[in-house]
């Protein structure tokens, strides 16, 4: 192991050679692929000519559909690295008995884990709910944009930014080996004095950022942004829960903040925090990221429930039943959420007081979800029921979801968590609620959403294709491991001694791979319904008989979204404008005010992440010097008043006129 | 807020175009009023555990407890002009919210805390002779 | 606004009478930067708590090494703690000569402010630098390593506030009271006299608490 010495060190601080795993072919294999994919993304870029667009019109853009749209893109490319994680680990497990070892060493394996759940909770998870959030919220309000375009833009940078250190990490040192939450005295500087802990903590400061400054955006941005008349409980309920989301945002991720700084501190300063000696208490690390963490988790789902919300009344053409009571149950989880973060570690040894209160309001915080569960399938009886894909992923949702809350209630009961913490029930549980909850929501919410931002339906064959796949292949994933979690079968091991387990993990991997062939056909979809585009049009804005805003627009909608502010009188707006027979306006319009776009959130974020990649690699003066580039480089962006600009009127009516058109073709 | 007019488009184009409402609730004598109280507040804490005149600590904590109680509305109250008509009620609901998170946090965490100590600290020796 | 009522009590042609679907005219919603702003200090002072409750829990862990009443000076705190709070009523001073669109007196109570601001961080710097000194740094025992990331996580504010007003006085003799400059100028106004209230905090719990201990 050489390390630097004298000017080297100076400027290259603990970065070697040796840093690139020459010597790992799987690795070394990735690596070719990404360049060699890399190469060809940049390559065909270049053919189009499309470089000026793509730094004009998405870069710098400010604009809130194309950044939802940027960040989603985001989140499905980390989705896949996050599942090739998964499927390595899959393989790993099914054939790891006995005398084989498996493929995979410990010290390879550990890491595949813990990138497994930093990147599908932070960026896949997290990118695709704000995503969504970004694209439909201001169109659902009435708005133009969020209330603060450029810190919009540089949220997803910062975002972005994170995803690229963490995938840095693979090709360049290692990532942490710790498990998802970096728990100390494993997480400290004397077990892992290596990088991976701080690519681990840096790449989590850098996008965290970005999501305390989405959450304080869309908070304003739904106070204050509504179109007139559409008072709170006017609003619809994927702005709702968006918003509860959001305050769980404001209010959950400078714990996480707080915490990893203290755990940085312990490896960078020497401070005693999380230590076992001098008075440390790693205890407090897990107290304190678990106050974090339960409200995340509640961050992922609501806009999930949100998203059922508004897909369960379009496809059953009916209002949504006991719109009120969601609104109460929505507001009641955000408060709930903070009062039972202990249920993840009763067996830390907090004792039979402290357990039992957390496991009662555990068992409490289930009770408004099962009143949305009743709501939903209220509204569908009843209704005329179209079986869309997203509809699709909602019965999916109602059955699997319910199914991964009954084992949360299981192991909120502190004696039967004693037996199940830490073991494949755990971990059965949890995936059952977010693939079931979290990911089957977004899949129904890109679908949904899609004709609007994008003008055409996605393929609805393929789109079945992927629900069955990912549906069935869920249960053949995770039901055996419920099996083994019962048996007693510890998480994160990658080899057994036991033979007769080696059936469940196989049959894992068989559900793994089916999951594969739903992602497969999802990508398929996307190829397919971009080829077919022309059939799968949508001309009015309207394909699915909507009942909220967004609907009223063109798909896609204008860059300044209204031509004129609605003006709200009942909820479900664009259902009440239809019903009462609403007429387009066609002139009259007005030069509207618009923020200008910037490279100033691109320009930010890199310097954070160079900041970050010096201090990962103790290369103090790249940290210190990006540091300070990037002070200035904030100072001298606010000194820039030049923000906004109006779009002429004739450039509106060009606009609207060929949606009249359009409209008129449509017939 | 609304008083000092920092909304430059209400109703009217352009940036700069405003008309001045009256400041009412910004004042020299609210500024003067919070720093005075505020110093008092300040001072009589800062002398009692100087000086030790109370004999009891337990005493003297919970009276510097209210004391900065009392000193933080003072602050929110003449400097922050928190009132709850700010902001549509927004800015004071999301201090209510703030505060009981804050309270969730602090009081949970000692709770917890204390809790796991008393359970998983290793006895000393002396403890060890003594266990019944 | 008055579009607004004249298009709700009529319609137009082709809408039903007395309901209108949209807003004829410019619509401006009201401006956030207030309210946001003020969310952001309310995630901060979340940051804090979480320095607090580990101070709490750590704080009597000495490991062997000083106490908070052996090394607290709390003749000094209070020096530091008057600084801060004649900074809060300087800036409320410049925040009512702002009102009075007087740039000049402006600037000359935000640069007191600065200068009382920047009087507090060397106060806290020098007490930093004895304690490193004598062996009391950070790394000593889990009560000091929260003590320092507490207070000095309030003292980096406010640092970080006085650069803020520095680039601010830069604007305002720049561009004069605009809207927006007086809108930055309340931003750092709820900035700067929430520090104070942290402060408190502060100088309860860590000195005046410590020292009773």
């Amino acid at each position: 192991m050489s390390e630097n010495t004298g000017l080297a060190k100076f400027v290259f601080g603990r970065l070697t050679w040796e840093a690139i795993p020459l010597h790992e072919p799987i690795l070394l294999a990735t690596f070719l692929a990404v360049v060699i994919g890399g190469l060809a993304v940049l390559a065909l870029i270049t053919y189009f000519r499309w470089w000026g667009t793509l730094w004009r019109d998405w870069i710098t853009s400010i604009d809130h559909k194309r950044l939802g749209i940027m960040y989603v893109i985001l989140g499905l490319v980390m989705l896949l690295r996050g599942f090739a994680d998964a499927v390595m680990m899959r393989a790993q497990q099914a054939i790891a008995f006995g005398d084989s070892m498996g493929y995979l060493p410990p010290h390879h394996y550990d890491q595949i884990f813990t990138a497994h759940g930093v990147i599908m909770i932070f960026f896949v998870a997290m990118p695709l709910v704000v995503g969504l959030m970004n694209f439909v919220v201001p169109l659902q309000i009435g708005a133009r944009d969020v209330a603060f375009p450029f810190l919009n833009n540089f949220s997803f940078w910062m975002t972005a930014f994170g995803a690229v250190l963490v995938m840095m990490s693979l090709f360049v040192g290692e990532f942490a080996k710790t498990g998802w939450l970096a728990y100390p005295p494993l997480s400290g500087i004397i077990a892992s004095p290596d990088v991976g802990v701080d690519y681990y903590i840096w790449s989590l400061q850098v996008a965290g950022v970005g999501t305390l400054l989405t959450g304080i955006n869309f908070i304003v941005t739904i106070v204050k942004m509504r179109a007139p008349g559409m008072d709170v409980m006017k609003m619809p309920i994927f702005t709702w829960t968006a918003l509860c989301a959001n305050v769980l945002i404001v209010a959950a991720f400078p714990v996480l903040t707080a915490v990893l700084a203290l755990l940085s501190l312990d490896r960078y300063v020497g401070t005693n925090f999380f230590t076992n000696d001098l008075g440390g208490n790693p205890m407090m690390y897990v107290n304190l990221i678990w106050i974090w963490g339960h409200p995340e988790v509640y961050i992922l789902i609501l806009p999930a429930f949100g998203v059922f919300s508004e897909v369960v009344s379009t496809y059953c053409g009916k209002r949504l039943f006991g719109y009120a009571s969601m609104v109460y149950a929505t507001v009641v989880i955000t408060i709930l959420s903070y009062l039972v973060w202990l249920h993840h570690f009763f067996t830390m040894g907090s004792g039979a007081s402290v357990n039992s209160f957390f496991g009662i309001t555990t068992m409490i915080i289930s009770i408004p979800t099962g009143a949305k569960i009743f709501n939903w399938l209220f509204t569908m009886y009843r209704g005329r029921i179209r079986y869309e894909p997203p509809m699709l992923w909602t019965i999916g949702f109602m059955v699997t979801f319910v199914i991964g809350g009954m084992t949360g209630v299981l192991t909120a009961v502190p004696p039967a968590d004693f037996v199940l913490h830490n073991s494949l029930f755990l971990v059965a549980h949890f995936h059952n609620v977010i693939i079931g909850g979290v990911l089957f929501g977004l899949m129904a919410g890109i679908t949904f959403w899609f004709p609007k931002a994008f003008g055409y339906r996605l393929d609805p064959f393929w789109g079945k294709c992927s629900f069955w796949f990912w549906c069935i292949g869920f249960y053949f994933a995770f039901m055996p491991l419920y099996a083994l979690g019962l048996m007693g079968v510890t998480r994160r091991l990658s080899h057994f001694d036991d033979h007769a387990l080696q059936i469940w993990f196989q049959i894992a991997a068989f559900g793994a791979f089916l999951i594969a062939l739903g992602i497969a056909s999802f990508l398929i979809q996307l190829v397919v319904s971009f080829v077919r585009r022309d059939s799968l049009r949508d001309t009015t804005g309207d394909p699915w008989g909507g009942r909220t805003l967004e609907w009223s627009t063109s798909s896609p909608p204008p860059a300044y979204n209204f031509a004129f502010t609605p003006i709200v009188h009942d909820a479900d707006a664009w259902w009440d404008m239809k019903q009462r027979g609403y007429v387009r306006p066609r002139s009259g319009f007005v030069p509207i005010h618009m923020p200008k776009n910037t490279p100033a959130g691109l320009i930010l974020a890199l310097l954070s992440a160079l900041c970050a990649f010096g201090l990962i690699w103790h290369m103090w003066p790249l940290a210190a010097g990006s540091f300070a580039l990037l002070i200035v480089a904030a100072i001298v962006h606010t000194f820039n008043y030049d923000r906004e600009y109006y779009l002429p009127a004739d450039e509106v009516v060009r606009v609207e006129d060929a949606r009249t058109r359009a409209l008129a073709a449509h017939g | 807020m609304n008083a000092l007019n920092l909304n430059p488009s209400a109703g009217h184009h352009g940036n700069e175009g405003e008309v001045d409402h009256d400041t009412l609730h910004i004042t020299v004598g609210g500024y003067v009023t919070g720093f005075v109280l505020s110093v008092i507040l300040t001072a009589i804490p800062f002398w009692l555990v100087m000086n030790k005149v109370f004999a009891s600590s337990t005493v003297t904590t919970f009276v510097i407890l209210g004391f900065a109680i009392v000193q933080i509305y003072v602050h929110m109250r003449f400097f922050l002009h928190m009132t709850s008509k700010a902001e549509g009620g927004w800015t004071w609901m999301s201090l209510i919210f703030m505060i009981v998170l804050v309270v969730i946090t602090l009081s949970g965490s000692l709770w917890v805390m204390y809790h796991l100590k008393t359970n998983m600290t290793l006895p000393s020796p002396e403890q060890m002779r003594n266990i019944p | 606004m008055a579009d607004l009522t004249a298009t709700l009590s009529t319609g137009r042609a082709g809408e039903p009478p007395g309901l209108s679907f949209y807003v004829s005219g410019e619509y401006h919603p009201e401006n956030g930067t207030l309210l946001g702003f003020w969310i952001y200090l309310m995630s901060d002072s979340l940051v804090f708590a979480c320095l607090f409750a580990t101070y709490g829990v750590l704080g009597h862990n000495y490991a062997g090494g000083p106490s908070g009443a052996e090394i607290f000076n709390l003749s000094l705190v209070a020096v530091n703690t008057s600084l801060l709070l004649l900074s809060s009523i300087t800036y409320g001073f410049a925040v009512i000569a702002m009102t009075r669109k007087r740039v000049g007196a402006t600037l000359a109570w935000l640069a007191v402010t600065g200068l009382l601001g920047c009087g507090f961080v060397g106060i806290e710097l020098h007490e930093f630098a004895n304690l490193i000194q004598e062996g009391n740094g950070p790394q000593r025992s889990a009560f000091l390593s929260s003590f320092f990331t507490l207070v000095g996580t309030h003292g980096l504010h406010v640092t970080f506030g006085i650069v803020w007003l520095v680039t601010l006085m830069w604007q305002v003799a720049k561009r004069g009271l605009i809207a927006a400059n007086r809108r930055r100028l309340m931003c750092l106004s709820m900035f700067w006299h929430f520090l104070d209230v942290i402060w408190i905090g502060v100088f309860t719990f860590v000195y005046l608490m410590g020292t009773l201990a």
